[in-house]
This record gives structure tokens, sequence and C-alpha cells, in this order.
């Protein structure tokens, strides 16, 4: 399968060749000097005996690097920032980068394109200029963005795209993405719909590259379960039962924030609700400013209340750190793992680029606490996969089950993770959403649904139903079937 | 300008939060040596410098070539003729104001010529694609200068590591899967009273449903041990029953339905690992045999003077046993509860810290030091990280290289597997023997790629042949190396480049444990091994 895409890649490439070289004769090559690509030409122009099947050495392949390849990073921060300068090194000019996010202090540990003067502007607007100054020749795009706010036109453009993501809901929807992109021909795959999808990540002294090729191997939901939920602390510890600094920290963050509204805001009136997304860093508030975690006063503030929570309990170690860590939910991070799965994933890049060598099939994970270690496996994709599968998964409820139910298995279960789905069905020929809580009118409107069973709603065995969330852009379809 | 104390802690947060305060001021105060300012070489330094080391120098003889800058993210096209480790200084430099930067316009074998004791200075040495000769000679003056010494190179695809050091201790290796030191197999004193001070049977539901899981265990243990000629639950079948015991143990409603008793659903949970007989690792008791514990001088490490301390606790007041770490994991329980389980074992751990300390105090005595040459709060430390030390000690160049010492067993294990990633090590040693014969590299220019496929295996089979190495290496290998011309790829140096530093970081700091002692990364396959050569 993977002759296929590689034979479509280079028919691209030969196509395009021919255009450029005409290009280049014009252009003159103002920022070529002697020998400087010939740490690349060696793999470009020589035969070799482990090379791609497919792969022929030709002195063109360096001029579809530099001139033809696309390439997208998705985040300039810790891995943005080293994919960045290990694609401008390998010959790739025809790059973009898109990232939502202002530099910090704390970026500058490990994100070397960055200075003390660049805090507060945009990561992908820096690193670009960046690049493009220390590397002549090279043209890096910046897309000051969420990946949401573009489009498929946007994506389709590129050969490849490379993430350096730090969430895993932003790379589900990558992931949801490429696969819509995909193009099947009676139910074949086009192969030149395909775009690969390197996707790296990392968490203190770990990390992990892999490659999809999305629509023929793993993707990112086929192995979801190796990523699985972030269990929070249990509401009655947190309220009634601290015994760890943590605890402490949480309280004053939850509970005693809304209720005090500090820096401004009227008192919240009336219960605080307990059970909410425990994964927001901010709670929800209808009145009274916002826990900012990057502001110092709020974090003081955090910090002495924890200290007052903690002394009660006879709780040592609340600490500024601690509270700072616990409330912006901080992963520790240094430049060299970062620097490590950055050039990992840019070295495939270079091998599907170039098809210089049969690409890492499919998944490396690295841990330098002892020693160094790495352990490289192929992923299988799942057969039921709710992203890739192209089948809709099978939702198993019996009709007195209520949509509550229906709704936790969708954001609980280890196989799904979503964060809000909002969900629609075909009911008596009209389409209707059963529940939304994105929009908060129809939130209100839609609430009652929840605790109504399924045959009140309706719904009828093998029925499908339409789920949006923010893990896809794409709506997942699903289709229930009912127990007895 | 030196920035202030609070904004290096908001730059440094994220790292802080890895190796601490007292790791980050190692780091600030190390110097670090890298010899050839080649892609590989500045990556490794640019994840040396943008943690914050106290300074580098960087020796290079060699001027700018454009294929140089064409690698190296710390090179211009205008330093193109000019010296490489001062080209290199200056944008290695503007990476972190915090770092200085120095550099030596000179090739390592004429400072080894002139003044070997220039290397005497540094915390690290970084020696990347030093030719052999002048690897080997740098290699023994930093040997017998106790200069850990880091040998890098990136040849094609493939990656190589050597770390050189005689005797590297670790306190606090941070092992990712520790187990817990809770002592349920042999109670001490206070735990044994504190767990009398409970009587399940008349608690009330709520004091019940929120007992520690570990006084759970050990009551039933207690009851178990009096019925079973105090032997513990030992097989499969035993703990099961004990299991089963603890579960019927489980307050049941007025209908006899079990209620929802979270701490005792921990307890089943954690039966297998707490009925784990405390014991001294396997690691530490080699350590409490080795010479340096056994012969404490006065050149000895605070490292020996403590473990031996802990040696002499074991077989004292430890009744066998370490000192007692003094942490329990986080479990179901109301805080008073919890809290009081903890400070039994965090005072007996400060107990048996301060009988450790009366040790180290005699031990300093014995060799005419003062006993505050070694902290409390050292004591403290190496006390509650006593299972976890470890010692990585790597033999030196001289040894590998030498045909009387060279480590034939773990090269024709491995060769057992033709592919496996030995066969890189050993066609990096047959280059190097080029590279000795020919002045140069094989296959650097396209015409000399397939005449050199020849004269390389000539270099393979010397090579293979002064060692008396009988394995086989496939002509595809010869032939890639030919290939690859000496080339160094930059997302290849890149990958060294992090994990590199890494290992320096870890040298100089102290924490987590450095590979031993070959490194081999394959950019082919993405994998990687570790050999000890």
């Amino acid at each position: 399968m993977n002759l296929l895409l590689f034979s479509l890649f280079r028919e691209k490439k030969r196509r395009r060749v021919v255009e450029l070289t005409e290009k280049m004769v014009v252009d003159g090559g103002t920022c070529e000097w002697e020998g400087r690509w010939n740490h690349v030409k060696k793999f470009l122009e020589r035969s070799g005996p482990f090379t791609h099947p497919d792969f022929e050495p030709s002195t063109e392949s360096l001029q579809f690097m530099l001139e033809t390849c696309k390439i997208l990073v998705i985040g300039a921060g810790g891995l943005g920032c080293e994919l960045l300068k290990d694609l401008a090194l390998s010959s790739f000019r025809n790059i973009h980068v898109v990232d939502m996010d202002t530099i910090d202090v704390s970026n500058l540990n490990r994100q070397f394109l960055f200075r003390p003067k660049d805090i507060g502007r945009p990561k992908a607007d820096v690193a670009a200029d960046f690049i493009n100054s220390r590397i002549p020749g090279c043209c890096v795009v910046p897309h000051f963005k969420k990946i949401q706010d573009l489009d498929e036109t946007f994506y389709r453009q590129f050969h490849i795209i490379v993430c350096g993501l730090d969430s895993i809901v932003a790379r589900r929807w990558m992931n949801g993405m490429l696969l819509s992109l995909l193009v099947y021909e009676d139910g074949v795959l086009d192969p030149g719909s395909i775009i690969p999808l390197i996707d790296g990540g990392t968490e203190g002294f770990k990390g992990n590259a892999r490659v999809i090729l999305p629509g023929m191997t793993a993707c990112i939901d086929c192995t979801l379960e190796l990523y699985p939920p972030q269990v929070n602390f249990p509401m009655c510890t947190i309220a009634s039962m601290p015994r760890l600094p943590e605890h402490c920290i949480e309280y004053v963050r939850m509970l005693l924030w809304p209720k005090e509204t500090p820096f401004g805001g009227r008192k919240s009136l009336g219960l605080i609700i307990i059970k909410f997304d425990m994964r927001l860093t901010r709670p929800l508030l209808t009145n009274g400013v916002v826990l900012d975690g990057d502001d110092p006063e709020h974090i003081q503030w955090v910090y002495q209340r924890s200290l007052e929570r903690a002394a009660e309990f006879n709780i040592t170690g609340v600490t500024y750190r601690l509270t700072q860590g616990v409330v912006k939910r901080i992963i520790p991070a240094v430049a060299s793992t970062n620097a490590v799965i950055a050039a990992a994933c840019a070295t495939e890049v270079f091998k599907i680029a170039s098809s210089a060598y049969i690409s890492l099939n499919n998944y490396m994970v690295f841990n330098d606490v002892d020693g160094l270690y790495t352990y490289t496996f192929e992923a299988e994709r799942k057969e039921n996969c709710s992203a890739c599968s192209q089948v809709p998964v099978d939702l198993h409820f019996s009709p007195s089950s209520k949509l509550q139910e229906v709704l936790d298995y969708l954001t609980e279960s280890a196989s799904l993770q979503m964060k809000s789905p909002a969900i629609t069905a075909s009911v008596e020929g009209k389409n209707k959403t059963l529940y939304l809580q994105s929009v908060a009118s129809i939130e209100q409107r839609t609430r009652p649904n929840l605790s109504k069973t399924l045959k009140e709603l309706g719904l009828t065995d093998r029925q499908e139903l339409a789920v949006a969330d923010v893990t896809t852009p794409q709506t997942m379809l699903f289709r229930l079937s009912f127990t007895s | 300008m030196a920035a202030t104390n609070a904004s290096k802690e908001q730059k440094y947060d994220r790292q802080l939060r890895l190796w601490g305060d007292h790791g980050q001021e190692a780091l600030e105060n190390a110097h670090v040596c890298l010899i050839n300012a080649t892609a590989t070489g500045t990556e490794i330094l640019k994840n040396l410098v943008l943690p914050g080391i106290g300074a580098f120098t960087i020796v290079d003889g060699h001027t700018v070539s454009g294929e140089d800058v064409g690698n190296n993210f710390f090179l211009s096209n205008n330093n193109i003729g000019k010296n490489r480790a001062q080209a290199a200084t200056e944008l290695l430099q503007e990476l972190n104001s915090d770092v200085s930067g120095n550099y030596v316009e000179e090739s390592p074998d004429k400072l080894l010529d002139n003044d070997p004791e220039f290397f005497h200075r540094f915390t690290v040495v970084i020696g990347v694609h030093l030719p052999e000769s002048t690897c080997l000679r740098l290699g023994s003056v930093l040997w017998s200068a106790s200069v850990p010494f880091l040998v890098c190179k990136t040849y094609g695809l493939i990656g190589y590591m050597r770390l050189v050091v005689q005797e590297h201790t670790v306190i606090e290796s941070h092992p990712d899967n520790a187990l817990e030191d809770l002592r349920l197999d042999q109670p001490f004193a206070e735990f044994k009273n504190h767990i009398q001070s409970y009587d399940l049977d008349s608690m009330a539901k709520k004091d019940h449903s929120h007992t520690p899981w570990v006084i759970v265990v050990a009551k039933y243990l207690a009851k178990w041990l009096s019925e079973h000629n105090s032997q513990p639950p030992k097989n499969y079948k035993e703990k099961e029953a004990f299991r089963q015991f603890i579960r019927e143990g489980i307050l049941k409603n007025e209908n006899g339905v079990p209620e929802d008793e979270e701490n005792f659903e921990e307890a089943i949970k954690n039966v297998n690992t707490a009925l784990n007989p405390t014991k001294v690792p396997n690691s530490v008791e080699d350590l409490f045999n080795s010479e340096q514990c056994n012969n404490i001088t006065s050149q000895s490490l605070s490292f020996w003077v403590m473990l031996r301390a802990v040696k002499d606790f074991v077989h004292k007041e430890g009744n066998g046993s370490l000192p007692v770490r003094g942490t329990i994991p986080d479990m179901i329980a109301d805080s008073q509860k919890f809290i009081n389980l903890q400070n039994v074992y965090r005072e007996k751990a400060m107990q048996d810290a301060a009988a450790v300390s009366k040790h180290v105090e005699c031990l300093l005595q014995s060799v005419g030091k003062p006993p505050e040459s070694i902290s409390e709060k050292d004591i403290k430390l190496f006390c509650k990280n006593a299972s976890f030390l470890r010692v990585v000690r790597c033999r030196s160049l001289a040894e590998e290289y030498s045909v009387d010492s060279v480590n034939k067993d773990e090269i024709t294990s491995c060769m057992d597997n033709p592919d496996s990633e030995m066969v890189f090590y050993l066609m990096l040693r047959a280059v190097d023997r080029f590279y000795q014969q020919h002045s140069r590299y094989p296959g650097v220019y396209n015409y000399q790629v397939e005449d050199d496929i020849s004269k390389l295996k000539l270099c393979v089979n010397s090579l293979l042949q002064e060692y008396s190495l009988n394995v086989n290496i496939k002509d595809d290998y010869i032939h890639e190396f030919c290939r690859y011309g000496a080339a160094e790829p930059h997302t290849v140096a890149a990958f060294l480049g992090g994990s590199a530093a890494q290992e320096a970081i870890k040298i100089i700091s102290h924490q987590f444990v450095p590979f031993s002692n070959t490194f081999i990364y394959n950019a082919m396959s993405q994998t990687s091994a570790t050999l000890q050569l």
C-alpha cells in the first residue's frame, strides 16, 4: 500500500520539477553557496542498499525539496521551534506554521527562536521571522490562528503535515481533518488524497513520534486508549477530606475562588455547581473575575488561601511553585526531549518527501530517565475506530436508558473521550437537536432531554445519531443498537 | 547582564520542576567543553546553553566551510573562512545571556601536545567527530584527571555516543516505578502501636470507610498470621484467600448487601505489593560490598561515607532493613487518619536518619574530618533515596580499544543478529581505521563511492582480525557506509544533540541515571541500543 502512495508522490514531483527547473534558472539562486546542501545530497543522489524500493537517485530531488515540497508545522512551541529548524536545514523551504499562542517567559528555556524582548508576541510570527533570517532562502509563512480557524482548502495544499501539539483534543481534530480530505472512488481510497501526518509529543523526559497515513495506518483515535483520560481528584476529597497539598490548592481554585470572587465581581449567590468539567483551568462563573494562572497576583492569592486550608488539616508541602503547577496543570519540559522527538519527526518528513528510506512503521517511544530507551512498534488500526473506520460506531443502550447515559458514555469511554458532544438525530423525518452544551440557550432548551429515555425521545433501533465535538472537525456517526 | 533570581525562576520554571533548585545550581556552576563545532556539537551545546549552564568553551581549529553552514544552525554564510569555534560561540552565546561562552581556536591535538592540563578545569568534556588517535589521547588525559568525557558522532543516519567516566554516583535517580516502603511485613514498634489504636470491628461506618488501606491490610494480616502459624500469604491461592478475607470485612447494610467502601477496595487491590517482603535491593547490597564502601578514607566522597553509614545502620538499628523512606502514597481516608499515619512513617524516617547521622559522624571522626563535612540535609536526602542509589562505572577507552581487554562477548553475542545495532559500532570503528590509513573518510565524493567499498571492506576485515572477532558483517552495511560519505544530516545531529545534552546534564547534576557506556541510534529504523564495550 505504501508503494502506491510514494509513486503518486513522485508523480506530483516529476510534473513540478519541469516547471521549477525553469524557475531556478530565472532566479539565479542568490541564497546558495558552494557545498550548502552536501550533507543532504548524498541521500538524494546516491543509490544504496537500504533505500525505499521506489527510490531513484536524482539531482532533481533536491530541487523538489527546495522549491516544491510544502510542509505544514502545527505548533511553534517546544517541538515547533525544533521542527522548523530541522526542516529548514534539511532543504525544505516552503513551510507554513500555525500557532494560536503568544510567547511567555517560561517558554524561553527551550523555545529557542524566542528572546525576552519577544514576550507577548505571537509565536508563529516570531518563529517564522527568526528562521527566515537565519536560514537564507527559507520561507516560513506564519499563521497566528487556531487550527480550527483554517479550512480544508488550506490543509489540502500540503504534502506532509507535522504536529508538535500539547493537546490531545487538537491532535484528534487534525486527525479528523485529514481523514475528511480522503477521497474514495467506488470504495477504493485514492492515494493522492492522503496527506501523511507525523505527530510528536513530549512530557518531561518522555516522548513519542509516530507516522500516520490517514485511511491506511492507525490514526490518533485508533490508539486513543494510549492516552487514558486524566484522573482528577474526587470532589469529596477536595471539599471535605484533603490529604495532600494538591487537594488544598484545588479546593481554593474550584470552591473558594468562585465563592469569594477576589479581584472584583459580585459574589455568586446560591449553590456552586459541583459537577463541572474539571479539566477546565477556569471554573464556570457567571459573575466575578476568572482565575488567571498567568497572573502572579491571582496565584499569590490562591497560594495564601491554600496555606490556610492546609494548616487547618495539618498538611505540609504547599509551595508557590506547586500552587502554580496545579492551577495551570503545568507539565515539566526541557530542551533535550523536544530536540530528540522533533528530530525523529523531521527525519520521517525527509524520508517521506524524498522516498530515500522506508518511513517509521509507525510509533516510537523515547525515555531518558534511566539511560536512553527507545521502543518502536506498529500501532494497529482499530476495526471500529470512531474516526477512521468509516463505519458508524454502535451504541448499545436499552430503549429505557436516559439520554444522560448516552452522553456519559460518549465523554467517559476510553475509546471516545469526547469533551462536550452535541447530539442530533432524525426523528419523524425532522432533524432534531437532542442535546447541545456549547450554546447557553440551546443547552437550556435541550437539558430536559437528558432525563428522558431514548424511547420517549422518539428514537428507534438501528437509528443513526450524529455527534459533533471539539475532538473532530466532522460529525461522527453512531448507530443505536437497542438491547432488550 | 545576569537576570535577577525571580526572572530566572520564571524562565527555568519548567525544568526546575524536574531537577529542582539544587540541580539548577549544579548546572549554573558547570563549565562544559565542546570540541568541534560541527552541527552535532552545536546542537548538543544549544541544549545545554538553553537550560543555563554556567559556561562553555568551544575548542576547534577548523575554519568554517560552505558545507558546515549548510547543516548548522549556529553558523552563517558570512562566517565562511573564519575559525569555527569563534563563529559558533557567537550564535550560541546569543541564546542565553545567563551563560558565558568562550572559544579556543586550536585543534585538540595541539592542546594535548602543549597544555593537556587545559582540560582539567571542565565539569565535562564533549568530543565530537574526533579522529581515533585524538580521541584515545584525550580519553587518557581525562581519565587520569577524573573528568567525565562524552564522545559523540553523527555518521550518515547513525548516531553514536560513548560515556567515559570512572565512577559516577547518583543519589537522586528518580525511578519511574518505585515500590512503596510500607513495612507491612515487619511493622516497626511505632507502626504496630498505631495499628493497634484502631479497632475496625467497633468503628462507626464513616470511620470504617475512611480508614487508610494500609491499616486495613495490617489488621487483616495480623489476624491471618495468628491463624496461619505466623506465615504470611505466599502463593496466588493464599493471596486470593487473603483478598477474600479482607472483602468479607466490608460492612454490610441491614439487608446484608455490602456497602460501598472504596478504602477496602484499595486494600484488596494493593495486597500484592503490600505483601512484598522488605529487603535491601540487590543493587544496594552490591554497593555495600564494594571496595569504596568498605574502605573509608579521608579521600572518600560523601556518597561512600553515607553509604557506609547506612550499611552500618542496616546491620544495627535497622535490623537488616534500610532507613524508613518516610513517604506514603495517597489513599482514601479522612484527613486526620491519613495525616496521622503519614506522621508515623515520617517520624520513623527522621529517627532512622538521625541514627545514620551518628554513624556518619563516627566515620568522619575516624578519618579525621569534622562532622559538619556532611550536612543533615544531605544525610536525610540520602536516606530517603537509599533504595534507589546508583553508581555508574564505565571502562576507559583504552580498555575498550585494547586487544587484550576488548569486550568480545558483548560484540559476538549481539552480532548473532547481524542486523543488530552492534554492526554500526563495528562500521564506525572500520571507518576510523579507513581515515587513519587514507587521511579521509570513505565515499565523500561521488566518484569515490564504488572504489571505496572494497577499501572499506579491507578495513573491516583487518579490524575483525585484529580483535579476533568471529562475526560476519554484511556487504550492505559496507556499501551503506560508503554511501554516507561522512555526511552529517541535521536531523540525526539534532537527535544526538538532545540525547547527549541530557546525559551531560545528568553527569553535572548527579540526578537521573546516565547510560553506560555506548549508545547507538539508527535513524533508518528509528531504533537504538545501549552497549557495554
